[in-house]
């Protein structure tokens, strides 16, 4: 007779001192683990709840200005310093990590306008509504100086807005028509015109450098390139856009934030069809900045509300709002892709976090752990009714839920009304328009 | 300096392959040649034979074809464990790797870890979803190989009995084992001499540390059996007909002649639940925080212990229940009743989810391994049957015993004890968790009384037995799984472990919705909404926005784009979908013919006077 008892020695399983770590042998065999997924999904439900319950994104509201802000500006190589510009014509330049202004210039007569700083973060440049364009120093001036700008050029007509060329010295304004500058000149290399309204912005391609792209009044979106010195080509839409943002890590990919509440994803070599249609604003959208991942962006709209989409997603993932803030003119996403300040027309600049629930400061190892492990169980229970439900709640003003309620009963019977046309016409007579279709009027060449 | 795979084909004739290599690749133009230079007059069938090994080696000698490229993904593709074949090779330096490739894993170690299964197709889904649902299948493949390595982390082997060549382990005695074994282990043979307060009931608790007995007259008392000190020894002054630990062993469940009563280690009576009555069975569901309750007056009850409300009251309409036992694998309730048939019950439905017509005559016991693949049952006909639970619930042994099996129970690693009279026979089955086999019994034991009952305790060979006189702890080597999970049920744990665990424990404690016959029938596709889905959308939308577009001929150039011929090219195309339509619903139409068919004519009974009246 062989016979073998188990017999274990509980030196191998109780640790030795207290000052020992707890021994924890593991086996990983599915039968001493019953009821995986239904366990699984209770801990997607319970991380679920607890994102819900962490999501406070408000950090800090910067107050100092006297007029509403018109224009926020990164600087390209401080995380901590945003500049502001607002209607009464003050910059500031503030410091996050203090949470406080560092400098007041008073800039322009009139409205701020525009500002961008310089790709080397030493100075950066203002237009306002007083026809001038300044190149300012980012460092404040010395003991017993007076704070002048380094240059300014007087031009002709109101300039609407400015960028910076991401490489070399040259900068775009844009009023009447588009103008490529020199720094080193007081007038224009050249100027380019497509049409004859005002043009509201200008923005540079951040990859291929010498393009870039306007909106104007009338309802268009233009594209040029610097060397050419000719307007490549243009998108007419439904009704007029406001700004426009390329992608930072996808070339030919801009998002054009527009005055009929939506805004719409391009690809550049083919603007007929928008890759996509963000919908889910109730009022004009104001303002739009890309993420530096170039994964999501965030808008600012009138509605008093600002929202994060994904690049590939028609609706938005999130939705930020508080009592006081009123229309959101200006929004931008910083550098290290955490957080995102807001301007608004009651004077004051928001610091909101880009995740909502996101844990700021150092985490152990452990907690890293565990924030991944509950990251990928919402990702993989994400379409069950019970966690979707929770995770896609949001508590929306009064004002933002009624609309939507109004939009959505308008949006219905319109889509009643083709239905009916289409059952009661010819085949074939009433189409099918997809949404991407419906907003683009015409491309020019 | 290129392996090719060679599964499959057998490599070509050496003869052959010499020939080959020593030619040049020809053209096929310059084939005419060829059978002249080799010489030896080949018959036709060889030139074609020669012909094939050319073109073999043709591909050999690129590299980068792209065949080459595409054998070699296949290769990757099929197991990791044939990874390992090619051979070694040199670095730079020209040490030799003595274990190229990745480690080996065992394919049947990690067919345990595999969670999906392969063999059912995929639903037919947009492209997207489907190169989602590839990529999660190579993450699991992926991941099972790593889970089955880690086994070779275990620390423990599980015991084991073997007699010498023609001797029966049955005959085996218990003194014989405890003299063999260690003294750690002979301790845990040990026999309760308790006359006094009747036949015992006892449980073991999850971790198999803890031990609660419980007299017919009264006597309750709950030991750490292992290093013997009693917790508390109480008289509760009342018949108990079953006790049970719950989730912890600090709380104790006792179904007294009247009610239901729950102690804490101390015992002080904690609750009285006087909703449920007359209980005769008692089961703890531990994920999901339940005591099912089996009651004489015919209820099954489901009681939440973490809140403390009664989640479901099944009214089992059999009179009364007397024989239950809980499938470890789903949480489902098994009801033995007094006409032979088992029913199988979950907290959210009212009816039975399944009845299994078992035995001829009552059925006196039913267990369950904790894989829930088989299920025991015995019945007062002396039949001892082991069922399939997974799929058909077909008997898949059976044997009569000379008297009737009163008590059941699975190990962890399946073996199976059954109490008749005084006497317990265990069988087992080749390896861990199969099917016991009936023929022989691996281990028997003669107890003072009659068995009241019955249970092996968790990670240890033990099984304890509760009789008329007392308890019996008996070895049993090679019942116990050896290697526990710390973070699930740890016999060693402190404390402050326990109290850790209870948290995470309540935390995910599972709702009593989700138990259902499929444990895993939550993280597969829900089809009938998805075509309810689907069917509302397309209502919704007016058009179907997932159909396929109709046939467009595409303009063809050279002035064979004539507006006729392009109607002909859609005609055609039109006529082939309608045949296969028309193709695709005779089948249909046959197949169900042939099923009336079948269905019509009962084979292997004799016709009978009435069947004429059968329409």
């Amino acid at each position: 007779m062989k016979v073998k008892m188990l017999s274990r020695n509980p030196d191998n399983y109780v640790r030795e001192t207290k000052l020992d770590l707890q021994r924890v042998p593991r086996n990983y065999d599915p039968t001493l683990h019953p009821f995986e997924v239904p366990r699984e999904y209770v801990r997607a439900l319970n991380a679920t709840k607890l994102e819900r319950v962490f999501a406070k994104p408000f950090l800090a509201s910067l107050d100092g200005h006297r007029d509403g802000v018109n224009c926020l500006a990164k600087h390209p190589k401080s995380l901590a310093t945003v500049l502001s510009g607002a209607c009464d014509g003050e910059v500031r330049i503030w410091n996050l990590t203090k949470r406080k202004c560092i400098r007041t210039i008073q800039a322009h007569e009139g409205f701020v306008r525009g500002i961008c700083t310089r790709f080397c973060g030493t100075s950066f440049f203002t237009v306002g509504d007083d026809k001038t364009v300044k190149q300012w120093k980012m460092d404040g001036p010395g003991y017993g100086e007076e704070e002048e700008p380094l240059h300014t050029i007087l031009g002709k007509t109101v300039y609407t807005g400015i960028d910076h060329h991401w490489k070399d010295p040259a900068f775009a304004t844009c009023g009447q028509q588009v103008d490529i500058w020199d720094e080193q000149r007081t007038s224009p290399i050249c100027s380019m015109t497509w049409g004859f309204d005002s043009i509201n912005s200008v923005k540079f391609n951040p990859i291929e450098t010498f393009l870039l792209g306007s909106c104007a009044s009338d309802r268009n979106i233009v594209l040029y390139d610097m060397r050419q010195a000719t307007p490549l080509k243009k998108v007419i839409l439904d009704m007029r856009t406001n700004t426009i943002c390329w992608n930072p890590m996808e070339a030919f990919i801009f998002t054009a934030a527009n005055e009929d509440y939506n805004l719409y994803t391009f690809d550049m070599r083919a603007l007929d069809t928008p890759v996509m249609v963000h919908m889910d604003h109730v009022s004009a959208v104001l303002d739009v900045d890309y993420c530096p991942t170039g994964k999501e962006f965030v808008s600012a709209s009138f509605d008093k509300s600002i929202r994060i989409f994904p690049v590939d997603k028609s609706r938005s993932r999130e939705v930020y709002h508080t009592r006081r803030m009123q229309h959101v003119i200006c929004v931008c996403w910083t550098a290290d892709s955490r957080y995102i300040m807001c301007g608004s027309d009651e004077m004051n600049i928001r610091l909101w976090k880009a995740h909502a629930s996101e844990k700021l400061g150092v985490l152990a190892s452990r907690e890293r752990a565990a924030q991944d492990y509950n990251r990928k169980l919402k990702e993989k229970f994400q379409h069950y009714p019970q966690i979707r439900r929770i995770a896609c709640h949001r508590h929306l003003p009064k004002s933002i839920y009624s609309q939507i309620q109004e939009q959505r009963v308008m949006r219905e019977a319109r889509r009643r009304k083709e239905l009916n046309r289409r059952k009661h016409s010819k085949p074939g007579s009433v189409p099918v328009v997809s949404e991407r279709k419906k907003h683009v009027l015409a491309v020019v060449k | 300096m290129e392996t090719v795979p060679r599964t499959g084909r057998g490599p070509p004739p050496k003869k052959n392959k010499l020939q080959a290599k020593r030619k040049k690749p020809r053209r096929y133009w310059e084939e005419e040649t060829a059978p002249a230079a080799a010489g030896a007059s080949p018959g036709p069938p060889r030139k074609r034979k020669t012909n094939l090994a050319l073109h073999r080696q043709r591909q050999k000698n690129s590299p980068n074809s792209k065949k080459s490229w595409l054998s070699k993904k296949s290769q990757f593709k099929k197991k990791s464990r044939e990874l390992k074949k090619p051979g070694p090779q040199r670095s730079l330096s020209g040490a030799q790797d003595p274990f190229p490739g990745p480690a080996p894993v065992p394919v049947e170690v990690a067919r345990k870890f595999c969670r999906i299964d392969k063999s059912k197709t995929l639903p037919h889904s947009l492209p997207k979803t489907r190169s989602k649902l590839e990529v999660a299948e190579a993450v699991e493949e992926e991941i099972s190989a790593i889970a089955a390595r880690s086994e070779l982390l275990l620390a423990e082997e599980p015991g084991f009995l073997e007699g010498e060549d023609g001797e029966d382990t049955a005959k085996v005695r218990q003194a014989d084992i405890v003299e063999a074994v260690d003294i750690a282990s002979a301790a845990k043979h040990f026999d309760l001499n308790l006359r006094q307060f009747g036949p015992y009931r006892l449980n073991y608790s999850r971790t198999g540390r803890h031990l609660a007995l419980g007299g017919r007259r009264g006597h309750v008392a709950a030991l750490d059996w292992v290093t013997k000190k009693l917790m508390c020894e109480i008289n509760v002054m009342e018949a108990v007909r079953d006790i049970q630990f719950l989730h912890s062993e600090a709380l104790l469940a006792v179904a007294e002649n009247r009610w239901l009563h729950i102690y804490d280690n101390q015992g002080i009576e904690l609750h009285c639940v006087r909703r449920c009555d007359r209980v005769t069975r008692l089961e703890f569901l531990p994920f999901h925080f339940l005591l099912a309750t089996a009651s004489e007056t015919g209820f099954l009850t489901y009681l939440d212990v973490s809140v403390g409300k009664i989640v479901a009251a099944l009214n089992a309409r059999a009179g009364r229940l007397r024989v239950m036992a809980q499938n470890p694998y789903n949480a489902v309730i098994h009801l033995g009743h007094s006409n032979g048939t088992v029913s199988l019950w979950s907290p959210s439905v009212q009816e039975p989810l399944a009845k299994i017509l078992c035995h001829r005559g009552g059925l006196q016991a039913v267990a369950v391994d904790s894989t829930g693949t088989y299920m025991a049952t015995s019945g007062l006909d002396h039949q001892l049957k082991v069922f399939d639970l997974r799929g058909t619930f077909q008997p898949l042994s059976a044997r009569t015993l000379p008297q009737g099996a009163g008590h059941l129970a699975f190990s962890q690693r399946g073996l199976l004890a059954a109490g008749m009279g005084d006497v317990v026979n265990v069988w087992a089955g080749q390896g861990k968790a199969s099917l016991p086999s009936l023929e022989q019994p691996y281990l028997t034991h003669r107890v003072a009384g009659p068995v009241h009952s019955l249970q092996f305790c968790p990670f240890e060979d033990v099984l304890g037995i509760g009789h008329s006189v007392g308890i019996t702890s008996m070895l049993v080597p090679g019942a116990a799984e050896p290697n526990f999970d710390g973070l699930e049920s740890n016999p060693y744990r402190s404390r402050k472990q326990r109290q850790e665990w209870e948290v995470k424990a309540l935390l995910e404690k599972v709702p009593a919705e989700l138990i259902c016959l499929n444990p895993r029938a939550l993280a597969e596709v829900d089809l009938i909404s998805l075509e309810q889905q689907k069917k509302e959308r397309i209502e919704r939308l007016g058009f179907d926005p997932e159909a396929k577009a109709p046939f467009q001929p595409k303009p063809k150039q050279k002035g064979r784009s004539s507006t006729a011929s392009l109607v002909r090219r859609k005609k055609k195309v039109q006529g082939q979908e309608h045949r296969d339509k028309v193709r695709q619903s005779l089948e249909e139409q046959q197949q169900q013919q042939q099923q009336q068919k079948q269905k019509a004519k009962p084979t292997g009974t004799q016709l009978s006077a009435l069947d004429r009246f059968v329409r």
